[in-house]
């Protein structure tokens, strides 16, 4: 019996993004209504949203590189890749009952006890051996196993940093231990865009029957141009932080280079166009498309945030939310979507269209809602004339509206995302564990 | 791009990170405010009740309570020992004891004691940075 690990991870993400959608929804009503189920406060929904919402992006993106290993049938290791899912799984039901228990370590985003970083490593040691032993024989290689690979090896390098704090030369600073925290975190972001990007790129290879693309020198140099970001881009997030100003400056002059990327994109706009209309019946294609879309947005609101003579008055508001959401759901989730759509050959349906609309309007509303806050608030803490619950006050019309449409967006993902699960029962087992004689 | 080039510029990239990395772990992070006492204490309880999901320390963090890096110089701590003491509608009463208040009011001392924030009588240079003098205390 050969059991596809790839798939076994699709079903952990989708059951992830299911539970994160569920406890986002709670947070951004408690937001509102902090009475809301106070067994459940605002404290413990926050990092069960945020954990479940990063364990739907990793385990996806760690699904399309099982995916391609099976494909391919060049996987090694096979029963290691079995080990690394169910320690995943074991350890994600760990994190979720630390935090409705209330046990925390009290890191922002990894807010769970540190002694559940131990079996996370040793899970990843686990997917490192399976993808290395089984694509080091593969000569030329195209740029998403660069991606992958990088990915990889970056996660577990970064992970290990974030939890660096355990040992007092790390934390005996607050200045040192945010800045090493923020440090991490931007490359740990940074890694599994590798994952997601690799898997898109490796999607629209396989959608456009052409694999030039994948061997390109532009490919390799917008590669080049991610990993600079991931090592080097990270400091835009503590600029407010008195640590060196060498940090910042680096930073500010590396997270331009994003804006070869974003020229790339409206070069490109006329192409891309082209082929959506060939493409445009491929629901995969719509989700890469839409995902193109929020690459250009959010890559241009993270080159504006960037220059500190913007973020002073964004920082700490919800345009880094905003940038932050709209990465993982714009940019992310799409492409994770059009990943497990192609993956399953999904027939044309009206419950995948219908929820692509309602997912990119009220994302977009989502997004809107946030920039417009986080200025306000920003602009107000700045001049200092009003309080914090003063300035609260004064936003919260559009903080209604962002909770409004928050449950939106969550009710397009739910309409997917039960679709797909739907989809995907009918064929179970024999689509996981293969039929049985 | 032939594997050679890709090489090249993978491993400059990769040495050039581990050096930045070990400027940003020394001098990159010089404090002259290490944390000492109570505030140790503080700093773990801090942690263990998650207070960065709705607080944040210089901007970092989460935005249902105020930012507390500087709450100690600005409101005092009768107005933080009453807020930790009681909770409010949108904070729990975490039922703290006298030490627990005393050593997280320790840990928040601490850490306005490193900086300023948010930033604020700034100039804006026109290539985009801010000249800024937060006063250390």
């Amino acid at each position: 019996m050969k059991i596809r690990i790839g798939r076994l991870f699709i079903i952990t993400g989708i059951s992830s993004l299911s539970l994160a959608l569920l406890f986002g929804v709670l947070a951004a009503v408690q937001f509102i209504f902090p009475d809301f189920i106070p067994e459940i406060a605002f404290y413990k929904a926050r990092p069960l949203h945020v954990s479940l919402a990063v364990s739907w992006i990793f385990s996806i993106g760690i699904g399309a590189v099982y995916n391609y290993l099976e494909e391919k049938e060049i996987i090694r290791f096979q029963f290691a890749g079995f080990i690394h899912w169910i320690i995943y799984v074991v350890t994600g039901i760990f994190i979720i009952v630390s935090y409705l228990k209330g046990t925390f370590g009290g890191r922002e985003y990894w807010e769970f006890p540190p002694v559940l970083s131990i079996p996370i490593l040793i899970s990843w040691l686990f997917f490192g051996l399976v993808f290395f032993s089984s694509v080091i024989k593969i000569k030329n290689w195209p740029v998403y196993l660069w991606m992958w690979s990088t990915g990889i090896v970056i996660f577990f390098v970064t992970f290990l940093e974030a939890n660096s704090w355990i040992f007092d030369y790390f934390s005996n600073s607050v200045v040192r231990e945010l800045t090493i925290q923020w440090k991490s975190y931007g490359s740990l972001v940074g890694s599994w865009n590798m994952l997601v990007y690799g898997a898109g790129l490796y999607v629209m290879e396989k959608i456009s029957g052409e694999d030039s693309y994948a061997k390109s020198g532009i490919a390799f140099v917008l590669y080049f141009v991610g990993l600079t970001n991931l090592f080097f881009n990270w400091a835009h997030h503590i600029y407010a932080v008195p640590a060196s100003p060498w940090i910042g400056n680096i930073a500010y002059v590396i997270s331009m280079t994003e804006l070869f990327i974003i020229g790339r994109i409206i070069w490109k706009w006329k192409g891309t166009l082209t082929t959506a209309q060939k493409f445009h019946h491929k629901h995969p294609y719509l989700f890469l498309l839409a995902s193109d879309i929020w690459v250009f947005l959010n890559l241009a609101l993270a080159i504006l945030i960037s220059v500190p003579a913007i973020n002073v008055y964004t920082h700490g508001t919800h345009v880094t939310v905003a940038h932050a959401m709209g990465s993982t759901i714009g940019i992310n989730s799409m492409i994770l979507v059009a990943f497990i759509l192609h993956h399953f050959s999904w027939r044309k349906s009206w419950w995948i269209i219908i929820p692509y609309w309602i997912i990119n309007i009220s994302l977009l509303c989502f997004w809107i809602a946030l920039i417009g806050s986080g200025i306000l608030k920003g602009v107000a803490v700045v001049e200092g004339t009003s309080s914090f619950q003063e300035i609260m006050i004064s936003i919260e019309p559009i903080l209604k509206f962002f909770m409004y449409s928050g449950a939106f967006l969550a009710l397009g993902f739910l309409i997917l995302l039960f679709h797909l699960l739907f989809e995907f029962l009918q064929d179970f087992p024999e689509n996981i564990f293969g039929k049985t004689e | 791009m032939g594997l050679s080039v890709k090489r090249i510029v993978f491993f400059t990239l990769v040495t050039a990170y581990l050096f930045y990395t070990s400027f940003v772990y020394t001098e990159g992070t010089i404090t002259e405010y290490p944390i000492t006492g109570d505030a140790i204490e503080g700093r773990q309880l801090f942690r263990d009740k998650n207070c960065i999901a709705c607080h944040q320390l210089y901007g970092l963090g989460g935005y249902m309570g105020p930012d507390l890096t500087n709450v100690m110089s600005i409101k005092g701590e009768v107005y933080v020992r009453a807020f930790l003491e009681n909770g409010t509608q949108k904070m729990p009463d975490f039922s703290l004891e006298e030490k627990e208040v005393k050593n997280l009011i320790a840990y928040l001392t601490y850490v306005d004691s490193t900086s300023l924030y948010p930033t604020r009588n700034f100039e804006l240079t026109w290539y985009g940075t801010v000249n800024s003098n937060p006063i250390k205390k």
